[in-house]
């Protein structure tokens, strides 16, 4: 796989701490894979919207890496939900289904990005900069390929 | 079957398995499936509901299913570890599913998606003359991919909703 510049947290230059939050056990292991080379840390996953709100609660990570197509909550319902309690939280939505509605949708519920898959490494990479800069993270280095 | 429910689905499957292999692949066949539909290998469905509905059986042969699932991982998959192959192809069937449901959205059809889940029976649910059945064979750098989408048009809920909308 392709080797990122490590995108960290300026306030204290540790690696941005992801939950993970797909139905699918085989989309989280590549989206874990693809974060750990941009330098972050997986510090949670869930399976669907439910359990992700717990998470979130729990772990409170920098950034959410959702899906939307889930058993029991669905991603864009779990978003809205967590960003009511959480204002200041980072959903970037990672889903196939990415027609304009779905899209519209989720923004106005309180993400902030949307990334559909097959997910390219290095359109998440740049996602994930876009998204950590109101935090002034920036990468160390020269960006993706580095 | 509209020609325009299927395009997406055919589109889909070949940018995302041409994207997941790295390899260019091609469609083998074209055929309307009158009988139940016989799995052969590894197999998910994808259930829609709204002003279309049916579902979609994205079925692979188990060698190129373990092949296409170390392709994605990255890793090496060995052709017994089941879980991971049901995986593989759960998220490819939602990949490929998920794109051509967002073209045919974004084309004025209105529907809801479910999430893949396991096609464990031998055989599938026949097309009517109302939900024709259509397979199509993939052939990859890893081995055979198929589809039977069986889709049902719904005229009676788009029309509701152009009455609503004004």
């Amino acid at each position: 796989m392709e080797k990122f510049a490590p995108v960290t947290r300026s306030e204290d230059g540790q690696p941005v701490r992801y939950l993970i939050v797909d139905d699918s056990v085989f989309a989280r292991k590549n989206l874990a894979r693809m974060v750990e080379t941009f330098g972050g840390q997986v510090v949670g996953e869930a399976g669907d919207g439910v359990s992700a709100i717990s998470e979130y609660e729990r772990l409170t990570p920098d950034i959410v890496l959702m899906d939307i197509t889930m058993p029991q909550m669905e991603g864009i319902e779990a978003a809205e939900k967590i960003v009511r309690d959480h204002p200041s939280a980072r959903i970037v939505m990672v889903s196939s289904v990415g027609y304009q509605e779905n899209i519209v949708a989720a923004l106005q519920r309180g993400a902030r990005h949307f990334v559909q898959k097959p997910v390219k490494a290095e359109v998440l990479y740049e996602v994930i900069k876009y998204v950590m800069r109101d935090d002034g993270t920036t990468a160390r280095g020269a960006g993706a390929g580095a | 079957m509209r020609m325009d429910l299927i395009q997406p689905f055919i589109n889909s499957a070949d940018a995302v398995l041409a994207q997941g292999l790295e390899s260019p692949i091609s469609i083998e066949n074209l055929s309307m499936e009158e009988e139940a539909y016989r799995r052969k290998g590894i197999a998910a469905e994808v259930c829609l509901t709204g002003e279309i509905e049916g579902r979609i059986i994205f079925d692979v042969d188990q060698p190129a299913a373990a092949q296409l699932a170390s392709r994605l991982a990255g890793v090496a998959v060995s052709e017994t570890n089941d879980e991971l192959i049901r995986e593989a192809v759960c998220e490819l069937a939602n990949q490929i599913i998920g794109n051509a449901v967002t073209t045919l959205n974004d084309q004025g059809f209105h529907f809801h998606v479910r999430p893949p889940a396991i096609h464990t029976s031998e055989q599938g649910s026949k097309g009517s003359e109302d939900t024709e059945a259509l397979v199509m064979g993939f052939k990859t750098s890893s081995g055979n991919v198929f589809m039977n989408v069986a889709l049902r048009y719904h005229r009676r809920r788009a029309a509701d909703r152009a009455a609503v909308a004004g």
